[in-house]
């Protein structure tokens, strides 16, 4: 498959996550969205990773591990990302508790 | 020698404690700080004095004060005879102004009274600091700290408006001289590389041409205009009268209007070496003497007849230093200094037992109220007038010599001044001091000044005798001349530049001397007897324009301030008004406004804060992929 | 087109789709579920490119922890039904195109005529946790590390936050 496959597919999904960003205005959703575009990326990181396991490979034989970085970089935001999700979804429930709603819109109060 | 930087350093350390310490000190602490650091200025200047007398000059090179590239500008002292004498004068008449002015200020309030005094000491300060500077930039910041000076003083009761404006008219006058000051620096650094008089003098003749020469110098003296009031920058002088009594002594006798003598005198070589310029200064000075002389013979305020005599005698020394006698003027400078110290003093003294009525209208007879005053004041007149052998009559003797040398015309028109000085001089003395008293004496009895008053008053009178007997013309006595000796080292350079002249025989110098006394005792004679007795009537046709002083101010008030004022009004209604003030509210408008609309995109809406961002990240992809930069 | 083909265009459809419907339904639980679906058609593209280890991780991870914590949430709050009221429709327009010019704009700029070619699954061993495992925990053992730190950290956030009364 033509890495630019990988590419287009990965800004479809991205773009959609920022579309839902844009127009939701349920926080959960929009923390969905978020999760969303992270995966876009995510998958973009693993394309790239293989892509240049495969150079690698071919120019020395030996060199097995080329572009495990790559899959590391996945795996830590994965890490982060779980812990952005707990923190959130704490702010979100506690958004809820005071003002009974988790429309994003309340989150103007934050003006005053 | 060694001691002179500190010179100065003591009126400055005196202006330091008068003035941070007004509102603590007592008067009598405040006068003996003010008058003592004088004191000890003035005995440091006797020894340089004694020093100079040895033949010694030297420069002080205190500190690096402007370096830009290659030009070098060092704070530096340069103290050679010239400079010891005015150090001599200045500190001197100076110390007894300050004794004066410990009992004529004495009404003042004490932190006014040490105001006053600090006021004093800075005045002192910047006319060591213009004498002492071993170039024109130094000299320029006591040119300024003098002009700034005799403002602060001269407004001194600030709450008089028209003493205000006294006091900002001289100051605008002087500086327009100042102006003409700053432009020939910046030549001579231009032509010399340096404004050190002895960088400058010793490139002369040679690394200038006359032309450029005439223009430094004339540009120079437009300086010298402002600042010893010459025409036609004269007019603040008598103004300045609004300043107390003795700050009037300090700036027409010892400080202030020397200064332009004094820089005509220090720039004696470049002034030799121009003859256009000698010419010009001669002409301004004549004309100055000659038409001050006359406004004064018709003034009635004591103090404006005795700042229109000051007017003049500048005149006179200028008129010296036009016909090449430098020694002449510097002569007159010192004389002068002693008799209209004198004589300002006196009439401050007058003033004080009159209650602060100064219209010589309402005085007459004080002879037997004051006989100390009166006596002083008789040697101050008799000293201005040029009756030998009182010390006016030798230095006003020597400029006129000069000036027959010159061209005799000069010497004419000098003679008639001299002969107004007498008249008016005597004028002021009948109408003071002799016949019957003018005004009510019912309510206050004129009485002597304190001592600390009348002591300075004996004081100046003895100088002013005797004066005259340092420059004893050759005439009288070999070898007399004993200041020509003494300046020679600073003037003995432009000498063999000034024209020659042929000198005046014996015969004919006893001549002249005894024609210009015998009409100036003819002048007294004259002056006693119209106006021992009476006053002038009202005064009509000629008397009525010199009365008012020849219509000068109002002229200069039509010509130059009312169109300036015109002007302002203008450049005040519509260029400040509507042109800068709109646009500088256009400015404060169009920001508030544009604020007003670019808040409403501040809604806290987080939705609109989203598609905000996601709209510029597009913009810089755009700008990142398809703009080649 | 061989299999690897049809199964890359089958998951990227899936991930398509159903991220759509992730931002298109109006019950959030539905939106859930189907971005449980993007994940595993996400999964299924790791597998495709020899990334075992991510993709359950990726299923353990998304799809099954943080997924449920969101249902969770959902259902705390009793939030699964359809409450959001339509904001502002311009608003909706410009974000709706804006995402589009994001995506026209993206796909633009990286389009590249010659692209390099990912060969077909099973080559390569790198997303073999052994292999991982070994450059994580010797290489990165510091991030590592850190993580844990920031899980820590998130951890303790999330209970101050989420504590009650005060």
């Amino acid at each position: 498959m033509p890495i630019s496959y990988y590419i287009f597919l990965a800004v479809i999904i991205f773009s959609i996550g920022v579309t839902g960003v844009l127009t939701r205005r349920n926080s959960i959703i929009v923390f969905m969205c978020i999760e969303l575009m992270l995966n876009a990326v995510n998958l973009l990181l693993v394309a790239f990773s293989k892509l240049h396991h495969q150079r690698m490979l071919a120019l020395d034989p030996a060199n097995i591990t080329a572009g495990t970085e790559g899959q590391l970089f996945v795996f830590f935001i994965m890490v982060v990302a779980a812990a952005e999700v707990s923190v959130g979804l704490a702010i979100i429930v506690l958004m809820y508790r005071n003002v009974h709603s988790v429309d994003i819109n309340f989150l103007n109060r934050l003006k005053n | 020698m060694k001691f002179a930087p500190f010179i100065p350093l003591l009126p400055l350390a005196g202006f330091l404690i008068n003035g941070l310490l007004r509102n603590r000190l007592s008067k009598t602490a405040t006068g003996i700080v003010g008058s003592g650091v004088v004191l000890i200025a003035f005995v440091l200047s006797i020894l340089v004095f004694n020093s100079a007398a040895a033949g010694q000059s030297q420069i002080f090179q205190l500190f690096e004060f402007i370096k830009v590239g290659s030009l070098n500008i060092p704070f530096e002292f340069q103290v050679d005879q010239l400079t010891a004498l005015f150090l001599l004068v200045i500190t001197g008449v100076g110390f007894l102004i300050h004794v004066y002015s410990t009992a004529y200020m004495h009404e003042e309030s004490n932190a006014h009274f040490a105001r006053y005094f600090a006021y004093l000491n800075l005045f002192v300060f910047s006319m060591l600091l213009l004498v002492m500077g071993g170039n024109y930039v130094i000299m320029f910041i006591g040119w300024e700290g003098v002009g700034l000076c005799s403002y602060l003083l001269i407004g001194y009761w600030f709450k008089n408006r028209e003493y205000n404006n006294a006091a900002k008219k001289a100051f605008v006058m002087n500086r327009i001289g100042d102006l003409g000051f700053l432009i020939a620096v910046f030549w001579m650094i231009q032509t010399f590389g340096s404004t050190s008089y002895a960088n400058i003098f010793t490139q002369l003749p040679g690394e200038a041409s006359t032309a450029v020469l005439t223009g430094i110098t004339l540009l120079l003296l437009v300086g010298a205009m402002g600042k010893s009031a010459q025409i036609p920058l004269y007019t603040w002088l008598p103004d300045a009268m609004a300043g107390p009594t003795p700050v009037s002594a300090l700036i027409h006798a010892a400080t202030m209007v020397t200064a332009g003598i004094y820089m005509i005198a220090r720039s004696n070589l470049m002034y030799a070496l121009a003859p256009a310029s000698m010419h010009v200064v001669a002409i301004v000075g004549l004309a100055t003497a000659l038409l001050a002389a006359t406004i004064a013979i018709k003034q009635n305020d004591i103090k404006k007849v005795l700042a229109y005599s000051t007017v003049s005698q500048l005149g006179y020394m200028f008129l010296g230093l036009g016909v090449g006698a430098f020694t002449g003027a510097v002569f007159h400078v010192m004389t002068h200094a002693f008799f209209k110290a004198l004589l300002f003093l006196g009439a401050g003294s007058v003033i004080h037992a009159m209650h602060h009525q100064q219209d010589m209208r309402f005085y007459g007879g004080l002879k037997k109220f004051m006989p100390i005053t009166h006596f002083t004041m008789l040697m101050g007149c008799l000293a201005i007038a040029g009756i030998p052998p009182f010390s006016g009559f030798f230095s006003k003797d020597e400029i006129l010599v000069h000036a027959f040398e010159a061209n005799p015309i000069y010497y004419i028109l000098g003679l008639l001044g001299a002969l107004m000085t007498a008249f008016y001089m005597f004028r002021l003395y009948a109408m003071t001091f002799m016949g019957e008293h003018r005004s009510d004496l019912s309510h206050h009895h004129p009485h002597e000044s304190p001592k600390a008053m009348t002591i300075p008053l004996i004081v100046l009178a003895v100088l002013s005798v005797v004066g005259g007997i340092i420059g004893i013309p050759a005439l009288f006595m070999h070898d007399g001349h004993k200041l020509n000796t003494f300046l020679t080292p600073v003037f003995e350079g432009s000498k063999q530049y000034l024209e020659k002249h042929e000198p005046l025989s014996h015969s004919q110098e006893w001549m002249m001397i005894a024609i210009s006394v015998s009409l100036i005792v003819v002048m007294i004679v004259l002056a006693i007897r119209k106006y021992s007795k009476s006053v002038d009537a009202e005064a009509t046709g000629l008397g009525k324009v010199l009365e008012n002083k020849w219509y000068v101010d109002e002229l200069y008030d039509t010509i130059i301030v009312k169109p300036l004022l015109a002007i302002g009004g203008f450049f005040n209604t519509v260029v400040e008004k509507s042109g800068i003030d709109r646009l500088v509210n256009g400015v404060g408008k169009g920001l508030h406004y544009s604020s007003r609309q670019l808040r409403l995109l501040q809604s806290g809406n987080v939705g609109s804060y989203l598609l905000m961002i996601v709209i510029a990240i597009i913009l810089l992809i755009r700008l990142v992929f398809y703009v080649k930069l | 087109m061989n299999t690897f083909q049809i199964t890359f265009w089958f998951l990227s459809a899936l991930a398509v789709f159903s991220s759509l419907m992730v931002i298109t339904r109006k019950n959030p639980v539905y939106s859930v579920l189907f971005l449980i679906i993007t994940f595993f058609a996400i999964s299924g593209h790791y597998i495709l490119m020899n990334a075992q280890f991510l993709a359950i991780v990726n299923i353990i991870v998304y799809a099954g922890a943080i997924m449920v914590l969101f249902l969770f949430v959902l259902m705390l709050m009793n939030l699964n039904k359809e409450s959001e009221q339509q904001k502002n429709k311009y608003l909706l327009w410009s974000s709706g195109i804006a995402g589009g010019m994001l995506m026209i704009v993206l796909i633009a700029a990286l389009d590249t005529p010659d692209p390099a070619i990912i060969t077909k699954p099973g080559t390569g061993e790198i997303g073999l946790i052994k292999n991982l495992g070994t450059k994580l925990f010797t290489d990165y053992v510091v991030p590592f590390e850190i993580s844990s730190i920031l899980f820590l950290s998130a951890m303790v956030g999330a209970v101050v936050i989420g504590k009650k009364g005060d």
